[in-house]
């Protein structure tokens, strides 16, 4: 499971990637991108994940269909 | 063209009349701090503690006078925000527009602060360094401190200064203390979350995203705690608020108390900036702004014990110079890699000294004049546009200024209330015949505008246009050529020469700045 920058979109205001629990968000040139071996979905850490919590721009952090879904919100919430 | 009012002074009666009921409110900030904080932000060493005297004195955004005389830079290290605010995209950059929360190029701490030292080696009576964005200052504690921390030990007789939304202002006061930072500016757009939650539709706190009220709420909260500890710890404090019509325009009165009473330093009432081009959500949704009047007359009812900021320009992230011009583009960060900068506090001390002897003489000017005047009656009041470069003088063509500082003339003298942005008349050599109606509109409140030097053609259209085009004092300084021009007004008036009328409202320049300089 795992959240995706959506490169197009990003400001590259750095808003991110201190507030990543997994430190899976780094700079690539001017824009950020997110590790989706780190990401976590910010599950067992918030209540939200907080990239998307804190992006100025709507819809820029979005979870990426690409990467198998893990779990984990299964079990928190079972 | 004919004089015409753009906006009827009737459409603003109402609220001019709730401002009249509440500017009767005229306690000033006591609680704390240094004592009396009523100072005007016109006001000389007179008016205030020799300390409070020493921290502002050169201080351009903090002492009027001193925006004649001295510049700032802000340098853009803290890109990331916490909040939204509905009058900000920080999505838009453009390199030909003035405005907050936009910047051409984002900093390490380590190039801007060679960037300030480059700026003040340049620009010797560069006093003041701010950190103003393109986000928040405080939501990027780490670069915003390094800069610091960077610019503290090379260049010492520099001023610190920030300016915050205050959501996380509380948990850094001990380290804002730490660096020497005796200026910090707040927003605060409203102290009802009623009001805030059309103002800012979330904020991001304790990890979380909180929207409408309960955000209102939060950052009301947070933004007062915080003005109160910076007033618990000696640091002046500006509040900025933007003015919302049909917002937050009655209730900025209420703001004003507020932090009046929580011994802010300075209040800063701006027009809102909503051009559709820029993208913002008041852009978008056709929110105006106010009218030159509109927001005098509301600056004028909060204008009790309590200093106004009326020369704010509202730069951009990255400004550099006189507040009014912008010199950013000579310092990009290709320009500077190549400069050999070298830091010399004697030259800069030498220079200022001699800025200080032209302020003397200024204010020296102005007494003398004044002196003239007493003893005269008169409720008149008048509205001048001036046409300057800095220097406390008239100084500039009338088609090559971008800006018309505006005094409003009184038996009590001059006094600065403003200034409005143009597009320029003229460029290459040939007036813009295009421009010239802009450049009436915003300032078609002024009885007469002071310029060095002005074409047959702009003098024309100024005087068909109600509007006293006056080269006679060029080069002179403005305040003593404004009261000569103010006892002649009235003796004119008196001998049944002319007859006073007043004028009608004025227009209040949004978006891009295209001319090219």
């Amino acid at each position: 499971m795992a959240y995706t920058i959506v490169a197009d979109q990003c400001t590259g205001c750095c808003a991110c990637e201190p507030e990543c629990p997994n430190k899976a968000i780094s700079a690539e040139k001017s824009i950020f991108v997110i590790d989706p071996e780190k990401c976590t979905e910010c599950i067992g850490h918030f209540d939200e994940p907080q990239c998307v919590a804190v992006c100025p721009i709507d819809d820029t952090c979005i979870i990426d269909e690409t990467w198998p879904r893990q779990e984990a919100v299964e079990e928190i919430s079972s | 063209m004919e004089a015409t009012a753009y906006v009827g002074v009737q459409e603003i009666k109402p609220l001019q009349q709730l401002l009249d009921k509440v500017a009767e409110h005229k306690g000033c900030g006591t609680s704390g701090g240094s004592g009396k904080s009523s100072c005007g932000s016109s006001a000389g060493p007179a008016d205030m503690s020799p300390e409070v005297w020493e921290k502002v004195k050169n201080h351009p955004c903090y002492s009027e006078e001193a925006h004649h005389h001295y510049a700032r830079m802000h340098v853009a290290v803290a890109p990331a925000c916490n909040i939204q605010c509905n009058y900000c995209n920080r999505k838009y950059d453009c390199a030909n527009e003035s405005r907050p929360g936009v910047v051409s190029e984002k900093l390490t701490p380590e190039q801007a602060s060679k960037k300030v030292l480059a700026v003040a080696s340049a620009i010797p009576q560069m006093t003041v360094l701010g950190i103003a964005g393109p986000g928040d200052p405080l939501a990027n504690p780490e670069k915003t401190f390094k800069t610091f921390e960077l610019i503290s030990k090379t260049a010492p007789d520099i001023k610190l200064c920030l300016s915050t939304n205050g959501l996380t202002l509380p948990d850094h006061i001990d380290t804002i203390k730490s660096f020497n930072v005796d200026h910090v500016t707040i927003t605060i757009n409203m102290v009802d979350p009623e009001v805030g939650q059309h103002i800012y539709p979330w904020i991001y706190y304790q990890n979380k995203r909180w929207k409408g009220i309960e955000a209102a709420r939060i950052l009301s909260e947070r933004q007062l705690l915080g003005l109160e500890m910076l007033t618990a710890n000696g640091i002046l404090c500006k509040v900025n608020s933007v003015m919302i019509p049909g917002i937050n325009d009655h209730h900025l009165v209420e703001v004003n108390r507020a932090v009046k009473s929580r011994g802010a330093f300075l209040h800063n009432i701006m027009p809102l900036i909503s051009a559709p081009e820029h993208g913002t959500v008041f852009g978008l949704t056709g929110q105006r702004g106010p009218t030159a009047q509109e927001l005098k007359a509301l600056q004028d009812a909060c204008e009790g014990e309590m200093n106004m900021m009326r020369h704010c320009r509202q730069c951009r992230a990255d400004a550099v110079g006189l507040l009014g011009e912008d010199r950013s583009a000579e310092f990009t960060t290709e320009k500077i890699d190549a400069m050999e900068v070298e830091y010399d506090a004697t030259t800069r001390q030498a220079y200022q000294d001699l800025v200080e002897e032209q302020r003397q003489a200024k204010v020296a000017a102005k007494q003398e004049e004044l002196a003239g005047l007493a003893g005269a009656e008169s409720d008149i009041k008048l509205l001048i546009a001036v046409a300057t470069k800095g220097e406390g003088k008239i100084n500039e063509h009338f088609g090559h200024a971008s800006e018309f500082q505006v005094y409003e003339l009184s038996t009590g003298g001059a006094k600065f209330v403003g200034h409005r942005r143009v597009d320029l008349y003229c460029q290459g050599g040939f007036g813009d015949e295009d421009t010239l109606p802009t450049v009436v509109r915003a300032i078609n409140d002024c009885h007469a505008v002071f310029v060095a030097k002005i074409g047959g053609c702009p003098r024309d259209e100024l005087k068909a246009a109600g509007i006293d085009p006056v080269d006679r004092y060029a080069y002179e300084f403005i305040e003593r050529s404004a009261i000569a021009y103010f006892r002649e007004y009235l003796d004119k008036v008196a001998a049944g020469e002319i007859v006073h009328e007043s004028r009608g409202d004025a227009d209040i320049r949004q978006g891009a700045y295209v001319a090219a300089a």
